[in-house]
């Protein structure tokens, strides 16, 4: 379980997007409202109506599937929490949007050198053992940042101690097998735009299922495809043999 | 037949401005500027028809060389180096294709020195890579030939040919099978009619069905453009093994629908369920029939529409996992920009015009390289 995580109490939020101003500062973006998650929009507050409201980030999964879907490592896992992107590396394959199960990553669709844009958790701060911008910023506590054990069992009072306010799973203990972003739901918050149907087990072990068996695969199937090789071909030349001596006899 | 051939001509030479105008704009404007891929939908055409679709269809260069070197079916020698040229062709084009798709192309080498054995991207990329200089190798002899390199000649067909066709079966089945297994980390993205966690054995089935079916259009089309004729006993041959392949993919395709308990779902007529009656009954289920009967096969036009069938619905089937599938999965909204189809119909038209330019330079076909393209009447060459 990786060290940090940013816990999201969205009953506690007041869509006063100091957040997203902060991130916006601290990347180095222009100012602006953010519609989304984009480019140059890492984090969103989304408007739910009523004065409810949504944070959308980078869940910056415990086994991220972005990092194990990249040809080249681009994307990588820290300790500490935050997954990275590297633009050394990055092919621009893009395998790592197609793949992720929050629907993250965002692309410079019009960039002759794109970049893969998403919230880094703000990885430079943590190593100077800073938290985040967004959390640093929230004035009323809806965002905090802390270490996981710690924000977890916070959660867990919060929805124990008002049952009626929360609902009863934080999202992101289990989805894809927990993240490190952590997300307390109100049950009349409306919906946000949080998929719903992600697998409650990180998703690489998929592909690790079918990859992990290939160094068995390789020599049975080479060992078979040379076998039928010299097969064949010692049939066919010991019916040429015959064939020669039957010549002979005649 | 001059006017025809200049009707060609100028179409090829009409697409391929309109191609460079396209490339320029790919890699001065970004990927947005000649195409409709977006933040929910970063795969589109280029990935299910150039690079699914393109390496399935360059199957026949395995599946040739293993029925000609690892079984000894002699009979189908005469196909063997027009399947390695076109599988050879066709990977060059799946690579200049991912040269227009990838974001940074420069980057290309990149899986070389940084590492991910966890990504099935990885490995494809190091099976293209390592199977392209496998055809190469492969291919080699042909020049040594048109160059009379004997001694070259020699040691190649005795030494290098069967350890570099067991390598290419070797790759081949990895990065064909491989192709699917990229599809099986999105579960909840794909329609269920299409997400399997048998996808790599689905895709590597079809793409041995794909490569013969492939094989057996192409004889076909150079019997009309160069006038080589071909011993109708290999296309039967060919039409016996695609179709038995088929009845093997179709069977491991309904019995994966059955075990997850989405049959159902393939005949409620909705979207996805018309587009999987589309592509398993037109293109899978239809050309089976017909290939697996004696009077189709006879007739050299009823099985070349078959295999044509074989190919467009197996072209189907993996622009539908691609494209259809993920956007039933998703909800994402994608339709390809008409500049998308310039480069996806391009780089087919430079791969045919690679095709008819080798086979005059090079002994590719048994009489040795054409000399006087003689485009002949198909109806009449291929009476039996």
């Amino acid at each position: 379980m990786s060290v940090y995580a940013i816990l999201f109490d969205q009953t506690l939020c007041v869509g006063c997007r100091a957040c997203e101003e902060a991130c916006q500062q601290e990347n180095h973006q222009p100012p602006h409202q953010a519609e989304g998650l984009d480019a140059e929009s890492l984090t969103w507050v989304e408007d739910l109506g009523d004065e409810n409201y949504a944070r959308h980030l980078c869940m910056h999964c415990e086994n991220p599937t972005c990092a194990s879907v990249c040809p080249v490592a681009a994307l990588q896992k820290s300790p500490l929490g935050p997954v990275t992107w590297s633009a050394e590396r990055c092919i621009g394959c893009r395998y790592c949007m197609l793949a992720c199960p929050f629907h993250v990553p965002r692309y410079q669709w019009n960039s002759p050198n794109p970049e893969l844009r998403k919230c880094q958790m703000c990885a430079h701060r943590l190593a100077q053992g800073r938290p985040t911008a967004c959390a640093e910023a929230c004035p009323t506590g809806a965002t905090t940042f802390g270490r996981r054990r710690t924000l977890l069992r916070e959660g867990r009072n919060r929805i124990e101690s008002d049952p009626e306010t929360y609902l009863e799973t934080i999202y992101g203990r289990q989805e894809a097998g927990g993240t490190s972003v952590l997300m307390l739901l109100g049950r009349t918050c409306g919906t946000a735009h949080l998929p719903a149907n992600v697998p409650p087990y990180d998703l690489p072990r998929l592909t690790w299922g079918v990859l992990e068996k290939l160094p068995l695969i390789i020599p049975v199937w080479g060992v078979f495809l040379g076998g039928v090789y010299w097969l064949t071909q010692r049939r066919e030349a010991v019916a040429r043999a015959e064939g020669a001596e039957k010549g002979e006899q005649q | 037949m001059s006017r025809r051939l200049g009707f060609w001509t100028g179409f090829f030479v009409l697409l391929m401005m309109l191609f460079s105008i396209v490339i320029v704009r790919r890699f001065t404007g970004g990927l947005g500027a000649v195409s409709n891929l977006n933040d929910e939908m970063p795969w589109g055409l280029w990935i299910g028809f150039d690079l699914l679709s393109g390496v399935a269809l360059a199957a026949g260069g395995f599946t040739i060389t293993a029925i000609v070197y690892l079984l000894h079916l002699e009979r189908y020698r005469p196909i063997v180096r027009p399947a390695l040229l076109t599988a050879f062709l066709g990977y060059l084009m799946v690579i200049a294709a991912l040269l227009v798709d990838l974001g940074r192309p420069w980057n290309i080498w990149h899986p070389l020195i940084f590492w991910n054995p966890h990504s099935v991207m990885f490995e494809v990329g190091w099976c293209v890579m390592l199977y392209t200089t496998v055809l190469f190798l492969e291919f080699l002899p042909l020049v040594f030939e048109r160059f009379r390199i004997h001694r070259a000649l020699l040691f190649w067909s005795r030494y290098l040919t069967p350890p570099l066709v067991i390598a290419g079966v070797l790759l081949s089945t990895l990065h064909q099978s491989s192709l699917g297994t990229l599809y099986v980390i999105v579960p909840e993205k794909l329609h269920p009619l299409w997400y399997s966690p048998i996808l790599p054995l689905l895709f590597f089935v079809s793409a041995i069905a794909l490569g013969l079916a492939m094989t057996n259009v192409e004889s076909f089309l150079s019997l009309r453009a160069f006038g080589k004729r071909l011993e109708p006993e290999i296309l039967r041959g060919l039409g016996r093994a695609t179709a038995v392949t088929l009845l093997l993919y179709l069977t491991l395709r309904f019995e994966d629908l059955y075990v997850r308990g989405v049959l159902g779902q393939a005949f409620v007529l909705d979207t996805a369920s018309i587009f999987f009656l589309l592509e398993v009954g037109l293109g899978a289920i239809l050309p089976m029939a017909m290939l697996f009967t004696r009077q189709v096969r006879r007739r050299p036009l009823a099985l070349l529409g078959a295999q044509l069938l074989v190919v467009l619905g197996l072209i189907f089937q993996r622009m539908n996992v691609a494209v259809t599938a993920f956007q039933l999965g998703t909800g994402a909204s994608y339709t390809p920009d008409w500049q998308e189809f310039v480069v996806s119909i391009g780089l087919v038209a430079i791969g045919f015009a690679a095709f008819a330019l080798a086979v005059r330079l090079l002994p590719v076909f048994p009489e040795g390289p054409v000399r006087h393209p003689e485009p002949t009447d198909p109806f009449s060459a291929l009476a039996p």
